[in-house]
């Protein structure tokens, strides 16, 4: 069956429903520019929901994120961040966060400093800025404060025993204990589920009274993130006055809340900005004529043709679906785009799975240009309007350098800085 | 701790697990240690093929005929370890037809029922063929699976006459005093304690390893090479029963199906450390590259895993590797003035029961125990918590079960908590404190498409909530773990098997923080 072929016109294109594609719409927006987005992939469920700018480099944590981009851009001249200042950097967090606030979803501000997080299994991270629902958690581990860990019935991959036992040498004596969630009892239980049950008034009175006689001393209490998908923050402070203590969020392995909420939250926020979003239709061509770029996507009941002055590529890597590989090499899936690769299979991956140094492979991906424009091997832009940013983007390994909220947001807002 | 035994087994493969049951069944008591578990060296490094024989007809006859006896003597007293799926062997344009036209009449000399079939015949058996087979033949070849044959052997002599076994239990040396053995020195190699263990025979089934244990008793007689031999697994099942290459024998040749999955093996590289090695993308490659000439198929297949094994072939007359004998045998070690110390090695998994026989009959003999073997005839039963190796069998019972409150905490092999539960609880070892990775070696955690990313935590959770874990080890445990399981990804990681490491280090690097586990301490 031939579907009906709907045309968008538009200013940008944002083919990608990542923190990178989110970003570039926002900012795009907020510079006037009529902003279509485009995107099928999921792989924001795997956020722990906290921003990174730079939390480790060779393995070693980082608690002046500022200094260590300073250090890299000197070390790694090719690294993305290269192609921004300090002041750039700081314009595109805080303008990201605060749409995440405007957009219901409380976090903390950037700042100078690296934050210490909390991470499932009692290991801790450097970040910059976290939910408001994960930030006393932060605060608890600073002041190695009491505090009772809960856990549930049913609920796979967190135990607080865990985490307790694994972040004893920093954190000693807390508390741990084990509920079943109400309504779900004797069956196995969702984060998802559990979130959205707490935005219920109901649920969260007989939840509030399975775990006020566990209390005792403790200032704090620690549940894995399950405090609502839309505002966490209500969820939270309505919780802690029936408790009269501080809660706080651990986050869990996916599907995780933080990233559910953080997509609802998006796919809200983006058409109340004025901006035209198909969080779940796949880009399937893109081509370049008279200096505009044509998209096309094929829908389950018509097909699109945008047409675009200009395109931001945010489509990720090889589980997102931005590349693609053979036993030969790595390549870019949609338009074909040159990539900075390492030679062989065998140089892809090290021997030692968590080598501090981290895997060539990870490093591969689009070279850009200062503009973050996809460039060939002699450095000159493959087409004009055509940007990428994201964790797609060669010589950076975001997961290693806990930097891909950074690498996201910062490469989204260079991306559209030209336009 | 001291321990004293009748008869001490030292390995725990299949040979040593076949000497404690052989014994067992005449009511001797052993003691079977290994130095890692059960499973550790050959006997879990392999792809699981059940020899017709077919494979040694033209090199080594009685190899080949041992290996016909023992097949048919295990699919009757062993069938729950075994898939009777039969097996080709299959010729392609350009291997030698000459080859091919000698095989029924190499077979008919070693006993093994060889049926000729048209390329149309062997496609319809095998549609994963391609158009360019020149010759076919149909042979009795079986899959076994070795983890659940070694469970359930272990378990059996443990219920049998309380014979045990200890996990991570390492030889240091013997105690020697006037032409015997009086103990063996040992150390458990997870709390470091040193161990002195008495007995009145010593086993060495120690297989690749075999030399250097006899050589702890003063034996050099003992020659082994340790032969690498590396495989990988497809993530779906590609044939229906065992597909050989019909021409002498070389790397990629053998496809041989493992309930869900297929394995195509194999490589053979001779190695001097069998402590030390793993397989590598240029193996991984040349075998790929062999088995698509069999089965062009393979070029588009998804690997999940690679992984090696060590042989340990005798090294007689010069040969190695591929040319050595496939035969075993079983030094007395009278010539070293040794009178209760025995070592088996060589041989294959198929003949592994005659193996044990031949051991336990001289260990029986100098014990004055007159009860003849009874391995040939007796059933093997199946035990408890010792048949879940098997794929699909996890899923199965647990759908069976639909029992709600027993949550799913391997998704992609459908391994449910009270799997999990009743390994820790009854499987062989499970006195000796139970971890991520010996619950691995008894089910099927870790094996799927995501190659333990989720359910190396989900687990490891759950068994911090089973108190089996309550310090920072269960933690550093599961980083181990996983650490080795990217060594049999790493050389098959490309095309739709790539994501899953991508999304396994978001995981355990970006989520757990596996890297920096010692930063915050």
């Amino acid at each position: 069956m031939k579907h009906p072929t709907r045309r968008v016109e538009t200013q940008l294109a944002v083919i990608g429903t990542g923190i990178a594609g989110f970003a570039a719409a926002l900012f795009a927006r907020a510079r006037g520019l009529e902003v279509a987005q485009f995107g099928h992939s999921g792989a924001l469920a795997y956020t722990t929901g906290y921003l990174d700018l730079l939390g480790a480099e060779h393995g070693r944590k980082v608690d002046d994120p500022w200094a260590a981009v300073a250090a890299l851009r000197r070390g790694e001249p090719d690294h993305p961040f290269t192609h921004l200042s300090d002041a750039d950097l700081r314009s595109a967090l805080t303008g990201f966060v605060a749409e995440l606030n405007a957009g219901g979803l409380g976090y903390t501000a950037p700042g100078d400093e690296n934050l210490t997080a909390l991470l499932p299994y009692g290991v801790t991270k450097k970040t910059l800025s976290v939910p408001e629902t994960m930030r006393p958690g932060v605060e608890a581990l600073a002041a190695k404060a009491p505090a009772l860990i809960v856990d549930f019935d049913g609920l796979q991959g967190f135990s607080a025993r865990e985490f307790a036992a694994n972040i004893a040498a920093t954190w000693p004596g807390l508390t741990t204990a084990r509920l079943a969630f109400p309504e779900m009892e004797g069956k196995q239980v969702f984060p998802e589920v559990m979130a959205r049950a707490l935005e219920t008034r109901k649920t969260r009175e007989e939840f509030g009274a399975r775990i006020k006689p566990l209390l005792g001393a403790v200032e704090y209490v620690g549940l894995p993130a399950i405090l609502g998908v839309n505002g966490p923050d209500a969820v939270r402070a309505d919780l802690e006055e029936r408790l009269g203590v501080t809660l706080f969020e651990i986050p869990t392995i996916p599907p995780g809340v933080a990233g559910i909420r953080l997509r609802e939250m998006f796919e809200r926020l983006l058409p109340a900005r004025g901006a035209q979003l198909e969080p779940n239709l796949k880009v399937s061509t893109v081509s370049f004529d008279d200096g505009r770029v044509t998209l096309g996507l094929a829908g389950p009941l018509e097909n699109l043709e945008v047409r675009a002055d200009a395109v931001v590529l945010a489509t990720g890597r090889f589980l997102s679906g931005g590349l693609g590989s053979t036993r030969e090499g790595v390549f870019e899936k949609l338009i074909g785009l040159p990539l900075r690769q390492p030679g062989g299979r065998d140089g892809w991956f090290r021997e030692d799975y968590l080598d501090p140094d981290g895997h060539a492979l990870n490093r591969a991906g689009i070279p850009v240009d200062a503009q973050f424009r996809p460039v060939d091997a002699a450095g000159h832009p493959i087409q004009p309007q055509l940007f990428a940013a994201g964790a797609i983007l060669a010589d950076q390994d975001w997961v290693r350098s806990r930097s891909g909220a950074g690498l996201a947001i910062a490469s989204a807002w260079g991306a559209v800085q030209t336009l | 701790m001291d321990h004293d035994t009748e008869v001490l087994i030292i390995g725990g493969g299949a040979t040593g697990a076949g000497v404690m049951r052989d014994l067992a069944l005449r009511g001797i008591k052993c003691l079977l240690i290994d130095r890692r578990d059960l499973n550790a060296g050959a006997s879990g490094g392999n792809h699981g093929l059940l020899h017709s024989g077919g494979r040694y007809v033209s090199t080594d006859t009685e190899t080949a005929a041992e290996c016909r006896r023992e097949g048919d003597i295990l699919k009757t007293v062993a069938p729950q370890c075994i898939d009777d799926c039969g097996g080709l062997f299959v010729a392609v344009e350009g291997d030698d037809p000459e080859f091919a036209e000698k095989f029924p009449e190499a077979c008919a000399a070693a006993g093994i029922s060889c049926t000729p079939l048209t390329a149309d015949e062997a496609r319809a058996r095998e549609p994963a063929l391609p158009d360019t087979v020149i010759a076919a033949y149909a042979v009795p070849d079986a899959t076994i699976d070795p983890f659940r044959l070694v469970l359930e052997q272990v378990s059996h002599a443990e219920a049998l006459n309380g014979s045990r076994y200890l996990p991570h239990t390492g030889i240091e040396g013997f105690e020697i005093a006037d032409g015997r053995i009086v103990a063996a020195k040992a150390r458990d190699l997870k709390s470091g304690e040193a161990l002195r263990i008495t007995a009145r025979q010593f086993v060495n089934a120690s297989g690749a390893w075999s030399g250097k244990v006899a050589a702890l008793a003063g034996s050099e007689a003992v020659k082994v090479t340790a032969n690498k031999g590396t495989l990988i697994i497809s993530n779906t099942r590609i044939s229906k029963g065992v597909v050989n290459r019909l021409r002498p024998p070389g790397d990629g040749d053998i496809l041989v199906p493992g309930g869900t999955v297929s394995i195509l093996g194999t490589s053979s590289v001779t190695i001097d450390d069998p402590d030390n090695y793993a397989p590598t993308i240029e193996e991984v490659d040349r075998i790929l590259d062999e088995g698509t000439a069999m089965l062009p198929i393979l070029a588009g297949t998804r690997f999940v895993r690679a992984f090696s094994g060590v042989r340990p072939l005798l090294a007689s007359a010069g040969a190695d590797g591929r040319a050595a004998s496939r035969g075993f045998t079983l030094f007395t070690h009278g010539d070293d003035g040794l009178s209760n110390f025995a070592t088996i090695a060589g041989g294959k998994l198929t003949t592994f029961r005659l193996m044990a026989e031949r051991a336990a009959d001289l260990v029986a003999a100098r014990l004055g125990n007159t009860t003849p073997c009874r391995t040939e005839t007796e059933p093997l039963p199946s035990g408890p918590g010792a048949g879940w190796t098997e794929p699909g069998a996890s899923a199965r019972d647990w759908m069976a079960r639909t029992d709600p409150t027993d949550t799913v905490l391997c998704e992609c092999e459908m391994v449910a908590r009270s799997t999990v539960d009743e390994i820790l609880t009854q499987a062989p070892g499970h006195e000796e404190h139970m971890g991520l990775e010996a619950i691995a070696r008894r089910s099927r955690i870790g094996k799927g498409a995501c190659q333990g990313a989720f359910c190396a935590m989900r687990v490891t959770s759950h068994l911090y909530d089973m108190g089996a874990y309550d310090s920072a080890q269960g933690l550093a445990e599961m980083r181990a773990f996983i650490e080795h399981r990217y060594t049999g990804t790493r050389p098959v990681l490309w095309g739709a098997q790539l994501p899953q490491t991508e999304l396994a280090e978001i995981l355990h690097v970006g989520l757990a923080g596996l890297d920096m586990i010692e930063e915050d301490r």
